[in-house]
């Protein structure tokens, strides 16, 4: 009993941290239409920034300022939006799919960066000395990690609520107008360009946060925790909660998570010793049928959004494809 | 460092055909396709499978080609690939993309490519195994065309380089000299306008997949055949790929071949300076390069 309780106390720790990042995505896409295809390295800087920063001295690599975690976590939040900003300046003013390949180009490297800098990030190994918050006082056990839940559960709320705000605000309607149609917008005296890199470092400072969380739960970050697939299964968390509502995207992060954890027990348990080897490429394969099944038949998600524009400007807003 | 050059100009083949066929579907369809470079590792599996096969039924097929580790039954096999992965990139826009396309939803089109590329590179791993392979078990020895400088070419690449060279001018006369080669121009600048003048936009999307897909399938080919082939072919040549296109232009197939050329010579010379972990990273960085000097590309006009 205790066994299932310890367990569902870990399972929803990690579900309601990724429920973050696709709550920032969903600032992305949901709302701005902006795609991010490196979500892994927004997270990433974030778990990185805040371990770096927070984390006790290290021979091998940078790091162990040993700050408080409130103060590590704000700095990875700072390092994943300092990324967002740099790169978004560059992209979001070309065609929108350099958006696409520059994100999925900075996760890779970020990735690679991350494996190879020894110095920066302790390489393939991680980063490895960081004490998590008020570990010393509580102790490790079942207390503890209900505790650490309960102030991710805590963060969560507080970014549904100011995510919710920001949608009901002068700012979610300009971001929404833009998204629906850019030159109206343009027309009232916008600039769509400023709303768009504000509308990407806020959904990336998110997921900053996210991360930061990540690597305070595990105290533990390596390269194979910001590896593409993470981009992918957050994705798929926010496709299937329905892009554009903030609630669809925490019941999406739950129950792809769910499927995804569930889908990696049976497989260890059910699948022959030979294939166990395969149990990862059955998963990832899994994981893109949710998405493009998703997106041929049911593209607006399990809980889609309801619109809040007078009337939904879909066809005029993308330019129509060449073909047919 | 003229060996990087030399190495870099020969792998700026591979890049430059599978970069063609990409700039393509991206400039016709309006999307960042990620599948496309998948396609490279469904050619280069095919192939394989082609190759066992047509070795076993005529073992005279397995004779090399003059110093080349190629068969003739590699190049048979070649020429299945072509045709299979340019039909299978068809049955993917048939099933998927085309499907999304209908709806007019772009953002989803690259997100949906993200999924299939997933899928497929996954399927292969389960059908062929996570581990490498070669076409041919031998040991393709390089030859030495100079001491001083120390300069190692494999005939493989000589040969890869010559005939990825010959189909860039085949499709160079098909597009310069054909109506069909002017139909296809003619729907990338204004669809509206060659559909006014009698054009089948369904047809020029199909002949835009079929082309992307044959190139694709060479460029697997001789990536196996001068590297290995994995399944991980897609995941490793997609970055490479993406710069070349967007080096050349998005939409300019000159600039997409000039683009694969310079993609391998550049990544190829910084491994002068960086360590060769960092190799991943390197067509990230030409991208950025472009993207702040020039981000229209070399040949490439601005676009909405």
């Amino acid at each position: 009993m205790m066994g299932l309780l310890s367990y569902l106390v870990f399972f929803s720790t990690v579900a309601s941290i990724l429920a973050i990042a696709v709550l920032g995505l969903n600032l992305q896409w949901g709302n701005a239409g902006l795609f991010n295809g490196g979500v892994a390295a927004f997270f990433g800087a974030g778990a990185y920034g805040a371990l770096i920063l927070g984390g006790t001295p290290q021979e091998v690599h940078l790091g162990g300022f040993g700050l408080p975690f409130g103060v590590a976590l704000i700095g990875g939040m700072f390092a994943a939006g300092a990324l967002a900003w740099i790169f978004g300046r560059l992209t979001l003013r070309l065609r929108h799919d350099y958006l696409a390949i520059a994100t999925f180009g900075v996760a890779v490297t970020f990735e690679n960066v991350m494996r190879n800098a020894q110095w920066l990030s302790g390489g393939a190994q991680g980063i490895r000395g960081f004490a998590r918050p008020l570990q010393a006082e509580l102790g490790a056990g079942l207390s503890y990690n209900a505790l650490y839940l309960a102030m991710v559960a805590a963060l969560l709320i507080l970014t549904y609520l100011f995510l919710q705000h920001l949608s009901r605000s002068p700012f979610g309607r300009l971001i929404r107008a833009i998204r629906e149609d850019e030159e109206a917008a343009q027309s009232l005296g916008k600039s769509p360009a400023k709303v768009r890199l504000t509308a990407f470092v806020t959904g990336s400072v998110i997921m900053g946060l996210a991360g930061g969380l990540y690597g305070g739960f595990y105290a533990f970050v390596s390269p194979q925790d910001v590896l593409p697939i993470l981009t992918f299964q957050i994705w798929a968390m926010l496709i299937v909660g329905g892009a554009g509502n903030n609630r669809g995207a925490i019941a999406g992060a739950f129950l792809i998570w769910g499927a995804w954890t569930a889908s990696g027990w049976a497989l260890s348990k059910f699948a022959p010793v030979e294939a166990q080897l395969y149990a990862g490429s059955i998963q990832y394969i899994l994981i893109g049928s949710v998405i493009v099944g998703m997106l041929l038949w049911r593209p607006q998600g399990l809980f889609p959004e309801r619109l809040l524009v007078s009337h939904s400007g879909q066809n005029n807003r993308t330019y129509k494809p060449a073909g047919e | 460092m003229i060996q990087h050059m030399v190495d870099g100009v020969l792998v700026g083949s591979i890049y430059a055909l599978g970069a063609i066929g990409l700039t393509m579907v991206m400039h016709m369809l309006r999307f960042a396709n990620f599948t496309h470079a998948e396609l490279l590792s469904v050619g280069a599996y095919i192939a394989l499978v082609f190759d066992k096969l047509f070795t076993s039924l005529a073992p005279i097929l397995a004779t090399k080609i003059g110093p080349l580790s190629m068969t003739l039954a590699l190049s048979l096999a070649m020429i299945v690939s072509m045709a299979l992965t340019a039909a299978s990139a068809v049955v993917i826009d048939r099933l998927v993309f085309r499907r999304i396309r209908q709806r007019g939803d772009m953002l989803s089109m690259v997100f949906a490519s993200f999924g299939v590329a997933l899928i497929l590179r996954n399927v292969i791993g389960l059908i062929f195994g996570l581990g490498t392979t070669l076409y041919s078990k031998d040991i393709a020895f390089a030859v030495i065309i100079s001491l001083d400088p120390l300069l190692m070419v494999r005939p493989d690449q000589i040969a890869v380089l010559g005939v990825a060279l010959v189909l860039m001018l085949v499709l160079h006369l098909v597009l310069s000299r054909t109506i069909f080669g002017y139909a296809l121009r003619a729907v990338a600048e204004n669809a509206s306008l060659a559909q006014v003048n009698g054009i089948n936009l369904g047809r020029i999307v199909v002949a835009v997949w079929l082309i992307g897909g044959a190139l694709a399938a060479a460029a697997g080919v001789f990536y196996g055949l001068t590297n290995q082939i994995t399944p991980v072919i897609g995941r490793d040549l997609l970055m490479p790929v993406f710069a070349a296109a967007i080096v050349g232009g998005i939409g300019s197939v000159y600039g997409a071949a000039m683009g694969g050329f310079l993609v391998g010579l550049a990544a190829n010379l910084a491994l002068v300076i960086l360590p060769s972990g960092y190799s991943p990273s390197v067509p990230f960085l030409i991208i950025l390069v472009v993207l702040i000097l020039r981000p229209n590309g070399m040949f490439g006009e601005a676009r909405p």
